[in-house]
């Protein structure tokens, strides 16, 4: 088994390194964060016959996004030189928002959208951080977010939701 | 003690999907006909994220329909390629749009119900129903809350919005006893751990949506009168005939046509 694993590490980058590849992969809606920030990327593992193995799962079950996140991983690793992937979607464990990273809910924030807080609402304004902030409606422009205001700055902004 | 018999087994599993996935599919597309036209811009996103969350469920459970059939049928054919007789939706979900009272009433009554039925559906026997549901059930949980909070708003809101919600609640209220009803089917269902029994579900049903009614001021239609039809495609309403013309006209005009 160790002579197979060093054999084969010599044309197949280690896990950690394909996970540091997938953390180059914006999220096509929010290019701020990664699809690994995003914490879509469930698995990542060789087999021996089938080659790279990446399991993803979905944000929500109808999110526009999930089809060209796919694509652009693929795409992506197909760059790196990696002629045998294949990706697979699972539902279960249902994705939550506490699966994004620590990294991600900074940008998000520098990025001007408030990250999930289980409050179930933001706890500042992504702008000028006043805690003095209001809903105006539940959905945004992406399934993920919903729009909030700021009551000092007045500026709208976006509420990533959690779930 | 009679053997069970896969191929009853398989036909109960295949109808209740359909009545899974149709009853998304079918709402789904109701709320799509707003987008553009909502009264509010933030109404107009609302409802057209919720009707993706309902497409997106529907290809879960109408995918699974076509493999449990297994006669090659995938989800787009099941959507695209049968007609009225063929649907086991609810009639609620099929009744038009009419005025945004009616759309946010329809929503708020299979909102709670889609939400109990997707609570017992996680606990089920077969695998990957409990996964579609269990990840269904987030985001309906979303759909719930944001529609008895408008109900509430509404109803107890000015004049003409209670007016207008106690005249959707009037035309609506006698659908919701389809949702609840059990027949052959769903007993087959819930015998083999598969789905809860939807009459289980009523009594958690009328605690929730009475209390939301009261807060809205509104009252609920004395009387226990249901159409039904739907969801075992006996008779379905006028209604969704006109709807599959509109969802169906590309795949009738340009059989077989892609992108």
């Amino acid at each position: 088994m160790a002579a197979a694993a060093e054999s084969a590490s010599a044309t197949r980058p280690d896990t950690a390194t394909i996970w540091a590849w997938l953390d180059d992969v914006p999220d096509p809606e929010i290019p701020v964060i990664s699809v690994v920030d995003l914490g879509i990327i469930r698995d990542v593992r060789w087999d021996e016959e089938r080659g790279l193995q990446i399991t993803l799962t979905p944000t929500y079950s109808g999110c526009p996004a999930t089809s060209v996140i796919a694509l652009d991983v693929e795409t992506a690793l197909r760059q790196r030189g990696i002629e045998q992937v294949e990706l697979r979607t699972q539902l279960a464990p249902a994705w939550t928002t506490d699966w994004l990273s620590d990294k991600g809910r900074e940008r998000l924030r520098d990025y001007g959208i408030a990250p999930p807080n289980p409050a179930g609402g933001p706890d500042d304004c992504p702008r000028c951080h006043s805690t003095r902030v209001s809903r105006i409606s539940q959905f945004g422009s992406t399934p993920c977010k919903a729009q909030w205001r700021c009551d000092d700055c007045l500026e709208p902004f976006d509420y990533f939701k959690c779930l | 003690m009679a053997q069970p018999n896969p191929q009853a087994q398989t036909d109960a599993l295949f109808q209740g999907l359909l009545r899974l996935g149709d009853n998304t599919l079918i709402l789904g597309h109701r709320l799509g006909e707003w987008c553009g036209h909502a009264p509010a811009l933030e109404e107009d996103i609302a409802l057209a994220n919720t009707a993706l969350d309902l497409i997106g469920q529907t290809r879960h459970w109408l995918s699974l329909a076509g493999e449990v059939e297994g006669k090659g049928r995938s989800e787009d054919d099941l959507a695209m390629l049968r007609d009225v007789w063929d649907f086991r939706n609810v009639l609620l979900v099929e009744q038009p749009n009419r005025d945004y009272g009616h759309t946010l009433m329809r929503q708020f009554l299979f909102d709670h119900y889609h939400l109990l039925m997707l609570r017992g559906l996680s606990e089920s026997r077969q695998e990957r129903i409990a996964e579609i549901a269990a990840k269904s059930v987030k985001e309906v949980t979303y759909h719930a809350e944001r529609s008895a909070e408008l109900v509430i708003a509404l109803g107890d809101g000015t004049d003409e919005s209670h007016r207008r919600m106690q005249s959707a609640l009037d035309r609506l209220f006698p659908y919701v006893g389809e949702m609840f009803e059990t027949d052959a089917v769903d007993e087959a269902l819930a015998q083999d751990g598969i789905a809860p029994l939807p009459t289980a579900l009523r009594p958690g049903f009328d605690a929730r949506v009475d209390a939301v009614l009261t807060e809205g001021q509104l009252t609920k239609p004395a009387g226990g009168f249901a159409h039904k039809g739907g969801r075992t495609g006996f008779r379905h309403s006028e209604h969704l005939g006109h709807l599959l013309t509109s969802m169906q006209w590309l795949q009738r005009a340009y059989p077989g046509a892609q992108w």
